[in-house]
């Protein structure tokens, strides 16, 4: 990973950080989908306070595709629970969509994470009893949508990641890459501002990977705003901006051809 | 939409562990079986009690004139029954006085009875029977009727004349096979002449009314009754109409005060009985039984109450991945509070529901065996419905809303 601080990221630039930084008080405009600031995270393990965020700040535009990268335990995860409203931050201030999330109550944040927000997790997280249609109504359950209009919505969202034949099957009769492509539908199915995506790939071969990144990549090119962690430069590659945790810490925040080009061997040696 | 969701949820886990299920809904099954059961037999008693028993004991609009009440299983202080031990008996003599007393167009009848050996020609040995000895309109007050032979004629009750009226308990044990109208029985020594067969009275706790021998009250049976041949048991008394109840008992009443030389301010020293009093015991007694239709049920809810709370922590720890997988999706706590809270009701109120079938069955059951007619009150069936699945909201709260509290970080990393 390079240690070079000094690429020409948009949002590297003093004038852009000072733009959001001086409207961290008041509301930030509605063109950045995320800013933090000074976000920490921090446990109690019993007397032994573990920090796994120590003041992250990243803004991230509407339509933008970033990759979060970093070591194992950088705290990649911790930030993306963060910024998916399902962890709320020890320290520091997060706004979506220019409110201040970081001041929410519970139901609040439910409501954001059921209207806002599209979640992809490693481990699919389908439920296993119910069907890839129903799995994918979920979120429109709790939207409070009537029962046939979410099965109309459902369908198109399978419909979206290309998986209408299989509406009917469950979990257990689908492959690794479809019901990820499950998964990326019900993240979808709610027009979210954003989908977060932790690690979506880390369960699948890199075949259904490569299959996998495609469906981001037509998202992103759709005008979706995609957030993604990774642990590999050949995925983290696919994004149009990369942004580097390191601790706890971001210690790059890059354009994609300033990555690929800093991380060609190791992108190379994947594909060889 | 949620709810019916979460309705659908849980049978379709009811259906998918039947033995599980089974276990856990047995508690109120059984609670609301016993409620079933026991409130369909309390009903089936009272109307038992209330139309036939205590009308066969005593008979509508009519009162009893005894020395003690003779139904009075609630009254068991001691010091009562001392001073009813004192008390003058009625005898023969009280009963024209009493009887001339009455208003118009009432009926009256006297009797004495005792159980006694009964033998026969046709049987091994003698036999015990209720023996009563009878006058006035006897039958017609206690509504028996007689199936074979007749009545006794006036001149039989007033001449003392060797003849019976049997019940045909007696006709089972003592004429075997055999036609009794016109054969002899044999008590105290005596012949008598069966003139008569009542129909069945059918038993209750035991008690057989079919076991009974009656006879002209002055024929020499009544020697055989109690120790002084002259006393009278009863002078039962009938009224046309409900309305002439009191006016009559007060006349009799005031009448036997004369007799037993009462000064004023010193108490009746003999009883009024009337079907009501002799219904207060009942209804002492249904007060024990309607504590039992409690408290039976009452266990078997909190036993089934304990389980399912148990089996929905269980089902919370089971599926804590699942709330965490819904709580990302944008659940609230009181989207999943209620998940859970209609799932544990939905759970007890089919386990009400089998005990409700199971309690019907029961009754139906026991109305066959016994000579209880129970009967199946609609209302016990809403109340157990409604005790179903109050029991499953009750014993759902806690662990719902241990589901409802999950951090959904930790929930998700559950395997
Ligand atoms: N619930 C937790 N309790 C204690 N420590 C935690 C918890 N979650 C994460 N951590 C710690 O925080 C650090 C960052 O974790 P994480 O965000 O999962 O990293 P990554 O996803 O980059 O591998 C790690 O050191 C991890 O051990
Ligand atoms: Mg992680």
């Amino acid at each position: 990973m390079s240690d070079s601080t000094h690429v020409e990221a948009p949002l590297s630039t003093t004038a852009e950080r000072q733009a959001v930084t001086s409207q961290a008080g008041v509301t930030p405009s509605r063109d950045w989908v995320i800013v933090t600031r000074g976000i920490k995270r921090e446990y109690d393990m019993g007397g032994e306070i573990v920090r796994a965020l120590r003041g992250v700040d990243i803004a991230i535009r509407r339509n933008e595709y970033v990759a979060i990268m970093g070591p194992s335990g950088s705290g990649k995860s911790t930030l993306m629970n963060i910024v998916g409203c399902l962890d709320t931050p020890t320290a520091g201030e997060y706004w979506l969509n220019g409110s201040l999330v970081s001041a929410m109550k519970d139901d609040e944040l439910a409501r954001i994470r059921n209207k806002e927000i599209g979640f992809v997790f490693q481990t699919f997280n389908l439920l296993p009893r119910a069907t890839a249609l129903h799995n994918v109504e979920l979120p429109l359950v709790y939207a409070g949508m009537s029962a046939k209009q979410r099965k109309e919505t459902a369908a198109h969202a399978l419909d979206r990641v290309q998986l209408t034949s299989r509406m009917h099957h469950k979990p257990n009769e689908l492959s690794g890459g479809q019901r990820q492509r499950v998964a990326i539908a019900r993240a979808l199915v709610n027009n979210p501002s954003i989908l977060l995506a932790d690690e979506p790939t880390g369960n699948l071969d890199s075949t259904t990977s490569f299959e996998i990144m495609k469906v981001f990549e037509q998202l992103a090119d759709q005008g979706q705003t995609v957030i993604m962690v990774t642990h590999e430069a050949d995925i983290a590659a696919h994004a149009r901006r990369v942004v580097a945790l390191h601790d706890g810490q971001v210690s790059s925040d890059t354009r994609r051809e300033h990555f690929v080009q800093e991380n060609s061997h190791l992108i190379e040696a994947k594909k060889g | 939409m949620l709810f019916f969701e979460s309705i659908r949820l849980a049978l379709n886990t009811i259906r998918a562990q039947k033995l599980k299920s089974f276990f856990t809904l047995l508690g109120v099954c059984i609670g609301v079986m016993f409620l079933i059961a026991v409130v369909s037999i309390v009903e089936g008693m009272g109307r038992y009690m209330e139309q036939d028993l205590i009308g066969k004991l005593i008979g509508i609009n009519s009162f009893e004139l005894r020395h003690r009440p003779n139904i009075n299983m609630g009254d068991v202080d001691p010091s009562v029954w001392e001073s009813y031990r004192r008390r003058p008996r009625l005898y023969r003599d009280d009963v024209a006085p009493v009887i001339e007393a009455l208003p118009d167009g009432t009926k009256w009848a006297i009797v004495s009875d005792n159980n006694l050996p009964v033998s026969s020609r046709y049987s091994s040995g003698p036999r015990n029977a209720q023996v009563s000895a009878v006058d006035g309109d006897f039958f017609a007050i206690r509504k028996f009727v007689i199936a074979e032979g007749r009545d006794f004629t006036p001149q039989e009750l007033a001449m003392g004349t060797p003849v019976v009226i049997v019940g045909p308990e007696v006709v089972k044990r003592l004429f075997p096979g055999l036609s009794p109208v016109g054969r002899e029985l044999k008590m105290g020594g005596l012949p008598y002449t069966i003139v008569g067969v009542l129909e069945t009275q059918g038993s209750a706790f035991g008690l057989s009314f079919d076991n009974q021998v009656f006879a002209p009250w002055a024929s020499p049976v009544h020697r055989l009754l109690n120790r002084v041949p002259t006393i009278v048991d009863a002078v039962i008394v009938q009224v046309p109409t409900a309305a002439q109840m009191t006016e009559a008992q007060e006349r009799v009443r005031q009448v036997m005060r004369v007799r037993h030389k009462l000064r004023p301010g010193q108490p009746d020293n003999f009883s009024l009985q009337t079907s009501e009093s002799a219904l207060a015991f009942w209804n002492k007694l249904k007060r024990y039984l309607v504590l039992a239709g409690i408290a039976l049920p009452a266990i078997g809810l909190v036993v089934g109450a304990i389980v399912i709370m148990n089996i929905m922590l269980v089902a919370v720890a089971e599926r804590t991945r699942e709330i965490g997988i819904r709580k990302a999706l944008g659940a609230r706590r009181a989207d999943i509070l209620s998940q859970f809270l209609v799932e544990a009701a939905t759970l007890s109120t089919v386990g009400a529901a089998v005990g409700i079938a199971l309690g019907v069955g029961l009754a139906k059951l026991i109305s066959v065996v016994s000579p209880l007619p129970a009967t199946v009150a609609p209302w016990s069936i809403v109340v157990g419905v409604a005790l179903g699945a109050g029991v499953g909201i009750i014993s759902g709260v806690y662990p719902a809303s241990r589901a409802s509290r999950l951090d959904p970080i930790a929930a998700l990393r559950q395997e």
